[in-house]
């Protein structure tokens, strides 16, 4: 990039303090901590006694914590369960809208509200539709002919959870879609479909390999929010002493910092996870290299 | 012929699915705001229309909760959203034009770097900053949760350059013929000429920072007068529960989503091209 305005005499100042701000962010927002949480994995320390220094001791020990290991298996069921439930859903739902029928805006609206809204007022109720005895579901369930479930008990609240995520999701999802498939130039259709392409084949055909680039990016996207997925889990799943029925890695690293104080072993958490989202951010830039189709 | 008999079964098939999936998204709603006009006694009715209707609820979310919260909590919500956009929009647009605009040693290297700190979880930095606040002795007041907003980011700095970046460089050169300093060609061309990128940025800021429940939970004090809507709903969900009201509960619900109901009826143009524009011009 060669283009730019070269700054006069003082407005090299200017420049900078407009920079200011943001190298202030860097510093102590994201990089700086970045550095800081990993020092401070390295350290025992409950904020009132001075930290020691513990080496590697914390990693070692998230291995032998059974709290920590189940998080970290949750957040990773979550994750198996939530990003091919948002990136499928809503890649459909972009297809059917992408059809030219009437009230795609209205469909649109409809499905993107639970995005706008937040995830504390819905859950609330959505704990009362979850309800054993006097929930709707259950009710519905009932009706017809189903035994009632327990939505929020431990067998069951992983699948209530991610249910009620996807929920919150697609809509943003679908914009992504949308937006991905109106790149797509009409006339590769009305080819397909001369050389007597069906519509499922023009789906396979046409469609999907040409919104890999959103695919990628809805994934990557879906990816990282279940890696942090709190909000609802807290709403839905807690109890008492910051604990919770369905306790994933995020749960964990708060409930370790700001419960328990112990702020070595929260940073070797999230260390863990922040090496989670960067190993799959290599995985999806390797498949982005072999796979993504860019015109 | 055929074709379009195809045509029309496979957009019944299309309806079918859609109207389906929107009624599984609009339940909750429908849910919400049907308990929230219900009598207490009402609560666990299974009918969708309360019988009879009744505003109570409302009216007891600011007579019954103690010391005015409901009027408190929603004061620091909208205090606090509305900081944020005004911190985020300037330091971010800031930065966005520096990045987009200006000729300098190591712009590309500070922005890659930026952009690259998309990827660290905000969860990384939640321990550090906590600590420095903590010495700062800000916990349990509000700053934590304002300064942040100040220091600009990587999502609204990104967003604001793609778009300067469309605008017309004509305009920067004859800005300089006209003797404009660098700062008034950012406040005075720039940021007037940007009114729709903007906004898009300043719905996603007051979006996230209204709905935020992990900081304001870390930073602030379960006091009703200092917290935000969030925390407060959260807080009352068990209090009223276990006392039984869930139709105050749920009118609480409803009026927290209102103002993003509105902002989003009016601005749906600008949130959605913003989620486009943030997916598609990488």
């Amino acid at each position: 990039m060669d283009y730019g305005l070269k700054p006069l005499g003082r407005e090299k100042l200017w420049l900078w303090l407009m920079l200011v701000p943001t190298l202030v962010g860097l510093a102590f927002g994201t990089i700086g901590s970045l550095f800081a949480t990993l020092g401070l994995s390295l350290f025992d320390w409950d904020l009132i006694n001075p930290p020691t220094w513990v080496g590697t001791e914390n990693y070692a020990a998230l291995f032998q914590n059974e709290n920590y290991i189940e998080a970290f298996t949750n957040t990773l069921r979550f994750s198996a369960l939530y990003v091919p439930g948002v990136v499928i859903i809503s890649l459909l739902l972009a297809v059917l809208l992408n059809r030219k029928i009437r009230g795609v805006g209205i469909f649109r609206t409809i499905y993107f509200l639970p995005t706008v809204t937040s995830a504390v007022a819905t859950a609330l109720v959505w704990n009362m539709i979850y309800g054993k005895e006097t929930g709707i579901l259950n009710f519905m369930l009932e009706a017809l002919g189903f035994a009632p479930i327990c939505w929020l008990c431990t067998d069951h609240a992983m699948m209530s959870v991610v249910i009620v995520n996807i929920w919150g999701a697609i809509g943003e999802g679908m914009i992504i879609f949308l937006a991905g498939l109106t790149t797509i130039p009409r006339d590769y259709y009305e080819a397909a479909s001369l050389d007597g392409a069906d519509n499922f084949q023009q789906f396979f055909r046409v469609t999907l390999p040409l919104v890999t680039p959103s695919i990628f990016f809805q994934t990557l996207i879906s990816a990282i929010n279940a890696f942090q997925a709190y909000d609802y889990i807290y709403m839905l799943t807690r109890r008492g002493q910051g604990d919770s029925s369905v306790p994933v890695a995020v749960y964990s690293i708060y409930r370790n910092a700001f419960h328990f104080f112990r702020m070595g072993d929260a940073s070797a958490q999230a260390i863990q996870l922040a090496l989670l989202v960067g190993v799959f951010m290599a995985i999806m830039f390797w498949w982005e290299r072999h796979y993504v189709v860019y015109e | 012929m055929s074709r379009t008999i195809t045509k029309t079964l496979l957009d019944g098939i299309a309806y079918a699915f859609l109207i389906i999936g929107a009624l599984t998204m609009l339940i909750p709603f429908i849910w919400m705001i049907s308990v929230s006009l219900r009598l207490p006694a009402e609560q666990f009715s299974r009918n969708i229309i309360p019988d009879p209707v009744t505003l109570k609820n409302y009216s007891d979310l600011f007579k019954d909760l103690p010391d005015n919260a409901f009027i408190y909590l929603t004061f620091n919500s909208f205090k606090l959203s509305i900081l944020s956009v005004i911190g985020q929009v300037l330091t971010c647009a800031m930065a966005a034009f520096v990045f987009a605009i200006v000729k300098f040693k190591g712009r590309d290297f500070l922005f890659a770097l930026l952009v690259a700190t998309l990827m660290i979880p905000p969860q990384v930095s939640l321990i550090p900053d906590f600590i420095i606040f903590k010495y700062l002795h800000l916990i349990g007041t509000q700053w934590p949760l304002i300064l942040p907003a100040f220091w600009g980011g990587a999502f609204g700095t990104f967003l604001l350059r793609q778009y300067f970046l469309t605008i017309p460089r004509d305009l920067v050169d004859a800005a300089r013929m006209d003797g404009a300093s660098l700062f008034d060609i950012f406040w005075r061309v720039y940021m007037p000429l940007s009114k729709p990128a903007v906004a898009a940025l300043s719905i996603f800021v007051f979006k996230d920072a209204w709905n935020d429940l992990l900081h304001p939970l870390v930073y602030l004090p379960t006091d009703m007068q200092k917290t935000t809507l969030t925390v407060g709903l959260a807080f009352f969900q068990q209090q009223l529960q276990a006392g039984g009201k869930f139709t105050v509960l749920m009118a609480g619900a409803f009026l927290s989503i209102v103002p993003l109901l509105i902002i989003f009826f009016i601005a749906q143009k600008q949130f959605i091209e913003g989620i486009a524009l943030s997916g598609v011009k990488r």
